[in-house]
């Protein structure tokens, strides 16, 4: 069978599974996975099905492709579309539409864009490109930053004056705070995201127990630890406790990484506020070069416009990053927006609640149930 | 994007700028053991490696289970791979 296939442990799954049906007493839970990394491992184990009726999984802004705002790739392409301009970024972010095409398209039309799979490999570009300037369009939540961070300083030692950083790194919890604070959703708590918080450690996320009251689990990816991570959010519920708890303690210290942290904030500082896709402005949000870094800033060496660009009428990828919609809820999935064609960021990267359901969720309906009929007996 | 890929140190190759090979799967490539400079790393360890960089140490268990994982997920484990070994530090 499938599911035996697909889980590390079968046994272990079947146990959890009961578990939590036990423990879920109430009419109603809904959960929200912050990553898209667990939104990725749900759809494709289809655990959704797999947990009893009354416990829904939301998914939340944790895809950091999702939430970069169509205006910043609108300035990207005016980068990469400068005159000695080498422009470089990770994959996912070529595919992301902004207004007028995207990354890729600009690529077609003659501008030298490229894929890199390290911002390390940016720098190394510019280092052997001394009379192009190189810019590296920087994405991603606390778990990347550092790796931009190291390349700043890396940049400043070897004196690489030809490269700078387009910096949109975002931060975790002001999203979290947003979407508590947002009247659409009422939650009942969430699982934490993992690989961010070996960065950032479990203490940043209290105020989700002490100030909103909801239970909150870092977990980590396998199917078995999402599965693990439900459970124990249920029993907190049952037992009348509401923490912050780390599931994934084997990757995941209570500290995080106060290396990385303290390179951080070496090289980059907070903006007052950031545009995300869908949510808006959020103040405090994302993070930009640091003025001792000012000549790495691409923001400081170029005058983007720096155009909001309102998202297409069709696009519902703020309710998708909200949780207020599933994804086949939107009216253009799976008809005009395919992972091929992509109208928003949701259906671009893997772990994008759009593209992920769209790859994998229609799969598991099957079997899920099967499993889950055997699993209750 | 977020994927974490486990690999093995085999090899330290500029100490004082943080560089050491890696092998993922049988792939080896340079990367920054920057962000754990601190934490003793050496030799034989495993780490969750993401965009070139080391990004927090695990035991060899927690390795094999996650590349297990990672290796159910077919074409972006495969991409990931594939990009981590199309460029070199
Ligand atoms: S289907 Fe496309 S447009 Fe609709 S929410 Fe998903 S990514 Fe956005």
């Amino acid at each position: 069978m499938k599911f035996v296939d697909e889980f590390r442990d079968p046994a272990a799954a079947r146990a959890l599974v009961r578990t939590i049906t036990e423990l879920a007493t109430e009419d109603e839970y809904k959960f929200m996975e912050v990553c898209g990394g667990h939104t990725h491992t749900i759809y494709r184990h289809g655990l959704e099905h797999i947990l009893p009726d009354n416990i829904e999984l939301v998914h939340g802004p944790g895809c950091p492709v999702c939430v970069i705002p169509m205006g910043r790739i609108d300035d990207a392409i005016w980068l990469a579309q400068q005159e000695g301009v080498i422009f470089t970024t990770f994959g996912d972010m070529m595919r992301v539409p902004g207004s007028t095409g995207s990354l890729l398209d600009a690529k077609a039309r003659g501008a030298d864009c490229r894929f890199v799979y390290s911002p390390l490999d940016a720098l190394k570009i510019a280092m052997e490109n001394p009379t192009k300037h190189v810019v590296f369009f920087a994405v991603g939540f606390e778990t990347t930053a550092p790796s931009t961070a190291v390349t700043l300083v890396r940049a400043k030692q070897l004196g690489v004056t030809n490269f700078s950083v387009f910096a949109n790194h975002v931060t975790i919890v002001p999203p979290i705070k947003a979407i508590l604070d947002s009247p659409d959703l009422r939650l009942s708590g969430f699982l934490g995201p993992g690989h961010v918080s070996t960065v950032v450690g479990t203490r940043p996320y209290r105020f989700v127990p002490e100030v909103y009251g909801k239970p909150m689990v870092v977990a980590g990816f396998e199917p078995l630890d999402i599965l693990q991570s439900v459970q124990m959010l249920l029993k907190q519920m049952a037992e009348d406790r509401c923490e912050v708890e780390n599931q994934y303690s084997r990757v995941v210290r209570p500290e995080g990484n106060p290396q990385a942290l303290q390179l951080l904030n070496e090289t980059m500082e907070l903006r007052p506020h950031f545009e995300w896709r869908g949510l808006g402005f959020i103040s405090q949000s994302a993070l930009k070069v640091h003025r001792d870094f000012a000549e790495w800033d691409a923001e400081e060496r170029f005058s983007m416009p720096g155009i909001r660009v309102a998202d297409p009428k069709a696009c519902q990828c703020g309710e998708v990053l909200k949780g207020v919609i599933k994804p086949w809820e939107c009216k253009v999935f799976g008809t005009a927006c395919t992972p091929e064609t992509p109208i928003g960021t949701c259906m671009v990267s893997p772990e994008g609640a759009c593209a992920a359901y769209y790859n994998f969720g229609r799969l598991h309906r099957d079997t899920a149930i099967m499993v889950g009929e055997r699993a209750a007996l | 994007m977020c994927l974490g890929i486990p690999g093995q140190v085999v090899e330290t190759v500029d100490a004082e700028n943080y560089l050491a090979k890696v092998d993922v799967s049988g792939v080896r490539r340079t990367i920054s053991v920057r962000l754990l400079a601190d934490t003793g790393l050496k030799d034989g360890d495993w780490v969750l490696v993401h965009v070139g960089f080391a990004m927090a140490r695990i035991d060899e268990e927690e390795a094999a289970t996650t590349l297990a994982q990672l290796q159910k997920m077919g074409s972006e484990y495969d991409n990931e791979l594939e990009q981590f070994s199309s460029t070199s530090l």
